[in-house]
């Protein structure tokens, strides 16, 4: 496993011995190289993490990235495990982990170490400054090694960028990935890729091995790095993810072209005016020269996540910013993992075995738990109390404990940093409009009037309120802040299903936030909070699957009546902006019906 | 500006190490000089896909430029039996392959592309560099297929752990190669990878990647390059036309053609369109059985010329004359035996030659350069 390292440390040893030739103090610069090396590896090491499952068999690798314990590894590592695994770390210790959230497609989970606070973590690198022929060394524990958690190292380089490798068997799919010839074997799956500074650039998790048996051939492949960190926010949530999907299928034509031979009518990117036969030119911000290059630049996005798009119709260019649906439906992802839970991914042809230890040291299987979440409750293993207390088991989530923690997190910031409890439904705005003219806004709980320059729209908030999508080409704006206004009064009990979704990009900036998701009336509301002030930056109102939703973002927030509110609504929907309001006076009769009236402060 | 930094550290480290290493002294090296020496050495490798594609026979390898008009260098193989072997540069072009020529105990093949700009980036073979063993060595390849399209070849690091005959290996490893050969620590000879090339942490050509060998006695997969100086000759004489392949074509037809029938070759029922030249049967006290060739030999070439078709080996023996010596290639249990058949006058008188590469392996590890050759048995009868 350490040749590579070992045959590097042999050679310079061996080198400096030979130029040396009688003196025996090797240069200074070997010395401070070596220096180095181990000072990143020292470090390193410490972040890396030791798993086994909650029987001490079968397992793999992590990485600490938080010093509360949050750390990463494969999917295909936390799935046999069940919600509670044994981590282990290079002070000996031996720590109780609990699932936080997984992305079977991308294979990756998170989990939480529990127990202390203060847990050593990885710096994080930068995978997109990585290039072929950099030094690099995986961290972990192959062959389940170390009995003392201390992590082999590996070294090696970087021998690939931007990997596509096709899914093993149903799931898998390892998109952009780093491939390397640092030794990565069974038992080294979800242990960290370091650069030879010691910052993390990938995940571990999966080799080319085809007739040469389970062991490595020198060719590893670690998921990016950014990817991971893309769908952090995600995994926080306790959810399942799903990566993302264009929502159409390209080909590689024989001049070079990558073109659309089939799209989506109820896409985005179908709504945005891709068209079948456009050859698609970039991609979020990369060009793209191939199929593969589309899949490799696609993959690393969650669904739900917003990309700017070019392509080229008959000498034309056209961009946009598409928003990307999920590669399976909900009901279709959670199949698949209960499925990989119980009968792992058998790798595709042509494609080996991965790098993933499923056999516990005696080489007996060992014993499969059922996935949390779907598990029956009677033959449920005793949660360490620990993991216990962290752990909820729901339908579609890998720990829906998490979630419930971040969407109070954010409910009550929201309440106490905007003091935006009480507010009520009868809410009257007056102010202009940003193209120029007055507007009033009069909402109430079952009903809003809408005065604009270029007439009045009214909406009734009962019977079937998902029609009720006036003014027309907003999506539903004065429904938008029925929505709003509901969330205020029935908060995240009674609002409807209420979840928190992740970190998602949104508004005109494609600013990336927090966001709850509520589903009332058959419909997805986005709401979205700020990081710094936790006040509610974004509203996105889904009428209807294959619908533009109306997206509003909430800025130049001022203090009123004790409230802190967004004075200016950029109101859109699709490509265009329906209006933006500035508003100058507005006026919130409490529930209480009481007579003080709060106003914003005029302009300023 | 601190993504900077990182890289100028790693290249103090490098230029130690290379410094120290005492042979690459006189040329400081950079971890820039590093990334832009691979990334050269990527741009002069092409994926070459051809026949293949069951399990086990990658339908795909490796090959190197060896001309700015197209030349390409890669190891003769399965892959190339097809008339449809198509060659990706590094930046995504594809071309189809001509097959210049083929030298069958090298396992070298020089194909030519037809390229109209002739500006290709190349490995210049006659100005390509040796090293030796310690020496840090990169292997530049498209193994396991894994890059398609304008996608780089893969870049794998070892170091140089000895420069040996192959066939100190002898009878471990097939191989019909028995010159010097670079043996490398670095995982370099993975399938799809042969063709691909060893380079320096200079980007300069060491060798060029051998085809998958593994012993049969201990199942070790050995990592090797042939060095450019073993095969200069030989690309050469592919390269320029003097190719054992189109040699026999040129000569005008023979006034009494030899017939298989002559040197008591029978080969199986030829039924398909390209039905494998397997002998069915050596008739008695013929030449073919003088010379060993036995039933089920699969014949592979003839007189160096590939024979993948019984009608092949039927049309390249039929344009000799009956009076000639014939050399015939024959794999025999995954070996490559090469007999000549010698012209009957001369056949009592000669002792015939032996090429074969089999041998008892020596199960002890000491191989005794000074024993006599054994006369071709067959350790797994």
């Amino acid at each position: 496993m350490s040749r590579v390292a070992s045959a590097i440390a042999v050679a310079m040893t061996l080198g400096a011995g030979a130029l040396a030739s009688g003196a025996t103090t090797p240069d200074d610069a070997v010395l401070a190289a070596q220096g180095e090396r181990a000072a990143a590896i020292a470090k390193a090491s410490a972040a890396t993490v030791a798993i086994f499952d909650a029987s001490g068999g079968g397992g793999g690798s992590g990485v600490l990235i938080s010093s509360d314990g949050l750390a990463l590894t494969n999917f295909h590592v936390t799935a046999p495990c069940g919600p509670a695994m044994k981590c282990g770390l290079n002070d000996g210790k031996l720590y109780d982990a609990v699932i936080v959230g997984i992305d079977p497609v991308g294979d990756v989970a998170l989990i939480q170490l529990l127990g202390r606070d203060d847990f050593p973590t990885a710096e994080i690198g930068d995978s997109d400054a990585v290039r072929v022929g950099d030094w690099a060394f995986a961290a972990g524990n192959p062959f389940l090694l170390a009995d003392d958690f201390t992590p082999t190292i590996t070294y090696g380089m970087v021998s690939g960028l931007h990997r596509y490798q096709e899914p093993a068997g149903t799931l898998l799919e390892y998109t952009d990935c780093i491939q390397t010839d640092a030794a990565i074997n069974p038992g080294n799956s979800g242990g960290p890729l370091f650069d030879a500074q010691g910052r993390l650039i990938g995940i571990n998790g999966r080799g080319s091995f085809e007739k040469r048996g389970r062991v490595n051939v020198g060719v590893g492949y670690a998921i990016s790095i950014n990817q991971v960190m893309r769908f952090l926010g995600h995994l926080k949530s306790g959810r399942i993810l799903d990566h993302a999907s264009l929502g159409a299928t390209v080909a590689t034509q024989d001049d070079g072209r990558v073109v659309v031979d089939d799209i989506l009518e109820t896409s985005d990117a179908f709504r945005r005016g891709l068209q079948y036969g456009d050859a698609i030119i970039r991609f979020a911000d990369r060009d793209v020269t191939s199929a593969n290059g589309l899949k490799n630049a696609l993959g690393v996005y969650p669904s739900g996540w917003r990309v700017p798009i070019t392509w080229r119709r008959e000498g034309e260019t056209f961009t946009a910013a598409v928003r990307l649906s999920g590669v399976h439906d909900e009901a279709e992802l959670i199949a698949l993992v209960q499925q990989e839970h119980a009968d792992p991914s058998d790798p595709g042809p042509g494609e080996p075995p991965r790098p993933r230890d499923d056999k516990s040291p005696d080489g007996e299987p060992a014993p499969k738990r059922p996935m949390p979440g779907f598990d029956s409750l009677g033959n449920k293993p005793k949660l360490p109390e620990a993991v216990a207390e962290r752990y909820v088991a729901r339908h579609g989530y890998a720990n829906y404990w998490y979630n419930e923690q971040q969407q109070q997190r954010l409910w009550r910031g929201y309440l106490e940093q905007s003091a935006a409890e009480g507010a009520g439904y009868d809410w009257r705005l007056r102010g202009a409009l940003e193209t120029g003219g007055a507007f009033t806004l009069t909402i109430a709980e079952n009903d809003a009037d809408l005065a604009l320059p270029t007439g009045r729209f009214k909406a009734a908030f009962s019977g079937d309120v998902s029609q009720q999508l006036s003014p027309p080409r907003s999506g539903g704006f004065l429904l938008a802040i029925h929505a709003w206004q509901r969330l205020l009064d029935k908060g995240l009990s009674r609002f409807g299903e209420v979840y928190y979704l992740g970190r998602l990009p949104h508004g005109a900036d494609n600013r990336v936030e927090d966001c709850l998701a509520g589903l009332f009336e058959g419909m997805e509301t986005r709401f979205f909070f700020a990081d710094d002030s936790g006040a509610l930056t974004g509203i996105e109102l889904f009428s209807a699957d294959d619908a533009d939703p109306c997206e509003i973002t909430f800025a130049d927030f001022v203090e009123a009546g004790g409230r802190r509110l967004p004075r200016r609504w950029l109101v859109r929907q699709g490509d265009a902006v329906f209006a933006e309001f500035v508003i100058s006076d507005w006026t919130l009769a409490a529930v209480a019906a009481s007579t003080a009236s709060e106003s914003t402060a005029g302009e300023h | 500006m601190d993504r900077r930094l990182p890289l100028c550290r790693a290249s103090l480290a490098l230029a130690a190490a290379a410094a120290l290493s005492g042979l690459t002294a006189a040329r400081p090296l950079l971890a820039a000089s590093l990334h832009d020496a691979i990334r050269d050495a990527q741009r002069k490798v092409v994926k070459i896909y051809g026949a293949g594609g069951l399990r086990g026979l990658e339908a795909y390898q490796t090959g190197l430029l060896i001309s700015a008009e197209g030349h390409v260098l890669t190891v003769q193989s399965y892959v190339l039996d097809t008339d449809e072997v198509a060659v990706v540069l590094d930046d995504g072009r594809r071309f189809k392959a001509e097959i210049l020529g083929v030298d069958p105990v090298r396992e070298l093949a020089v194909l030519k592309l037809a390229v109209e700009d002739a500006a290709l980036p190349f490995f210049d073979l006659p100005s390509s560099a040796v090293a030796q063993p310690g020496d840090r060595v990169l292997a530049v390849s498209n193994l396991f297929g894994i890059a398609a399209g304008d996608e780089p070849v893969s870049v794998l690091q070892g170091v140089v752990a000895a420069v040996a005959p192959l066939n100190a290996w002898r009878g471990a490893f097939q191989s019909a190669f028995h010159g010097d050969v670079y043996i490398v620590d670095a995982a370099a000879n993975n399938p799809g990878a042969a063709g691909g090339a060893l380079v320096n942490l200079h980007g300069e050509l060491l060798g060029v990647l051998g085809k998958e060998l593994r012993s049969q006695s201990t199942g070790a997969w050995l990592h090797y390059a042939t060095p450019i100086d073993q095969i200069l000759g030989a690309v050469e004489a592919m390269r320029s036309g003097r190719s054992l392949r189109t040699e026999p074509a040129r000569d005008a037809a023979p006034a009494e053609p030899l017939a298989l029938a002559d040197v008591g070759v029978v080969l199986v029922p030829d039924v398909l369109p390209r039905t494998p030249p397997y002998i069915d049967a050596v008739l008695p006290k013929s030449r073919a059985q003088e010379a060993g060739l036995r039933p089920d030999d699969l014949i592979v070439f003839v007189d160096g010329e590939p024979t993948a078709s019984c009608s092949a080996v039927t049309a390249a023996v039929g344009r000799r004359e009956k009076f000639d010596a014939v050399r015939i290639s024959v794999l025999r249990e995954g070996r490559l035996i090469e007999e000549t058949l010698d012209p009957p006058a001369a056949a009592a008188a000669d002792a015939h030659a032996e090429h074969s590469v089999e041998g008892n392996p020596p199960l002890d590890g000491s191989a005794d350069e000074s024993a006599p050759p054994r006369p071709s048995p067959d350790v797994n009868e």
